[in-house]
């Protein structure tokens, strides 16, 4: 994706319900620039495939439009959208060869013979599937089925690709293969891909930009990077990656730096939004920022706290403490070993204040 | 003890089934050595169980298939039968089509009262049909006799297509909109093909209802209308000859042709449903 890239697909206020009661989507804002390769994460019934069904038109939203390339396509249904869509189960076509199915939206288009053969190949040789053009998908494995959905979701050269989960139905070997594929065809056509996933490590892996989605509303929007080190809602904290949140309530405020009391503990903590004195907070820190039995005054965060258990995991011990009464977890990498720290000893834990975000409250 | 006493089970068992494909299938398979009977009678001569070759005779398919009244009763059963099948698979393949979209409203009430053909009296359909179409002009048609065949024959349409369709992946007819086709193209090369069993399966149904159907005729066919059921009534009614056993010989054997047909695609469309998978 280009720094400049201008916006493609615009979500403006989008609302959708069945039932005039319950939101699947509410307010939704969400802009995709050309070239990028944005996921809506979130967890099941979120309304992230919900949102991918109103851009592909299969859905229509209750209210707010959704514009391509600066037109509304509210009253533009699917076939005429020109959108390349991979569905979960691929949905290949099991009484066409791959090379039917792949011919499918070119013979629609009434190009001639000789360029579909033409496309078909290129096709084919993008995702590495030469010479299956007579097979059946029957005859196909589950990750070269998956090749075929995606080249025929590009053979007509589309200016916007749609993918719902297309990782979920293969095992986790081909899963990563595959990532590593859809990236490198998507940067090879610059193509504008919104791709939907609950996996966060894939989401993570991927994308330009990840769109967090919760109960039918985006919490936060971002790069896998700021989504991990700045997160500004509680959700997007404990949904990427492992944290150990905490709640509390503001003592003193600054601009940079405030003070919570969580259960008797204070805590000097980088608030996200303005706060004032009172406030509740959530605290999240994530466990492989925490120093273990550290030198005395290393951290501005310092508190001693109990063992409960450790786990050896590799290349890094997971020891869980409690502190506020919470299971509290700090990762040690395996470089130095852990000095001999037991379950029920008492330990000297700490963290700097800007590994310590306090966030609004969701 | 416990081994004889499953053995006495498992040929009760036996015997039963036995005993009940005796009374299915005897009077069907009695009909067929009878039909070659060298005498006008309906029962077997001393001749025939000597098996004595000049007991038995084709005379009476020669008379059959040299009969005039016959012959018009064979066309109008294929006349009618071909056009209400195709009415009705058309219709029937429709309305499965509409009853399985998932915006479809009240749908099981709406199913019921497609089928319901099927489970009306025979004798109340056909008398209802006959006041009816005589107010409309087209009792005594052979236009009408198709319209109440048709009638007929879309409940078993409705019934296979609606149950092939629902193993049928909604995606892929998204996935043919996403990719460009209008409904038309998409239902004639995508769905079509897929549940092409289901809607021949319905069609065979169709056609052996209109086929081997009698009350409605004797309602609503004039002389003009004759199929070879109504001709077989007459026959036995009026003239009492064996020629009736071997039209009754030539529709089993028919029959039997439809039913492996219909297997075999039955047996097609399992095999489609795997390479869904």
């Amino acid at each position: 994706m280009k720094p400049d890239a201008r916006p493609y697909v615009e979500f403006d206020s989008v609302h959708k319900s069945y039932d005039g009661v319950t939101q699947i989507v509410t307010d939704l804002h969400l802009t995709v620039h050309e070239g990028e390769f944005l996921t809506l994460l979130g967890p099941s019934g979120s309304g992230k495939t919900t949102c991918l069904m109103m851009l592909a038109g299969f859905e229509t939203p209750s209210a707010g439009a959704i514009r391509i390339d600066g037109n509304a396509v509210d009253d533009v249904p699917p076939r005429r959208r020109n959108i390349g869509m991979v569905f979960q189960n691929y949905a290949l076509f099991p009484h066409m060869t791959v090379g039917e199915n792949l011919a499918f939206p070119l013979h629609v288009r009434s190009l001639d013979r000789q360029a579909v053969d033409e496309q078909v190949q290129r096709a084919l040789q993008l995702v590495r599937l030469e010479g299956f053009e007579d097979r059946r998908p029957a005859q196909l494995s589950g990750g070269q089925q998956q090749r075929v959905a995606i080249a025929r979701a590009l053979v007509f050269e589309p200016d916007l690709v749609l993918m719902d989960e297309p990782l979920g139905a293969l095992d986790r070997r081909l899963r990563e293969e595959m990532q590593f594929e859809i990236r490198r065809i998507q940067r090879t056509l610059g193509v504008t891909v919104v791709y939907v996933t609950h996996d966060q490590q894939e989401a993570m892996s991927m994308s330009d930009r990840v769109a967090v989605f919760n109960a039918g509303r985006i919490e936060q929007a971002a790069s896998p990077e700021v989504l991990y080190e700045e997160p500004e809602r509680p959700f997007v904290a404990s949904f990427i990656g492992d944290n150990n949140l905490l709640t509390g309530r503001i003592v003193s405020a600054a601009k940079d730096l405030c003070e919570v009391d969580a259960a008797g503990h204070i805590v000097k903590a980088f608030p996200v939004a303005p706060c004032a004195v009172g406030d509740e907070v959530v605290l999240a820190i994530r466990p492989e920022r925490i120093g273990l039995a550290p030198a005395p005054g290393t951290y501005n965060n310092e508190f001693e706290v109990e063992v409960r258990d450790l786990a050896f995991l590799g290349d890094h011990l997971r020891v869980q403490t409690a502190f506020c009464d919470n299971d509290f977890i700090v990762k040690i990498p395996n470089i130095v070993g852990h000095g001999g720290v037991l379950a029920g000893d008492r330990v000297r834990i700490g963290w700097t204040i800007t590994d310590c975000r306090a966030l609004p409250p969701a | 003890m416990a081994a004889s006493q499953q053995g006495i089970g498992h040929y009760l068992h036996l015997g039963f089934c036995g005993v009940v494909f005796a009374f299915l299938i005897a009077p069907i398979l009695v009909v067929v050595p009878l039909s070659f009977n060298a005498e006008p009678y309906f029962t077997f001569t001393e001749g025939m169980l000597r098996f004595d070759p000049d007991a038995y005779s084709l005379r009476w398919y020669a008379g059959v298939l040299g009969d005039e009244a016959w012959g018009r009763a064979l066309v109008n059963s294929f006349v009618i039968g071909i056009c209400a099948t195709l009415l009705a698979t058309v219709l029937g393949t429709l309305a499965a089509l509409g009853l399985s979209h998932p915006a479809m409203p009240a749908r099981a009430a709406l199913m019921g009262f497609l089928i319901s053909p099927m489970v009306t009296p025979i004798i109340i359909s056909a008398a209802g049909m006959f006041f009816f179409y005589s107010s409309l002009g087209l009792a005594q048609t052979h236009f009408g006799l198709i319209l109440a065949h048709a009638a007929l024959g879309t409940p078993f349409v409705v019934i296979t297509v609606t149950a092939t369709l629902s193993s049928f992946d909604r995606n892929l007819t998204r996935a043919g909109a996403s990719l460009g086709a209008g409904p038309w193209r998409i239902f004639r090369r995508v769905q079509l093909p897929l549940i092409a069993p289901g809607v021949a399966s319905g069609a065979l149904f169709a056609f052996a209802a209109s086929f081997d159907e009698v009350v409605t005729v004797l309602f609503m066919g004039g002389l003009e209308q004759r199929t070879i059921p109504r001709e077989m009534w007459a026959g036995i009614r009026e003239q009492i000859s064996p020629a009736i056993l071997a039209v009754a010989t030539l529709l089993i054997s028919f029959a039997l042709m439809l039913m492996a047909t219909v297997e075999w695609l039955r047996r097609r469309g399992d095999t489609t449903g795997s390479i869904r998978k």
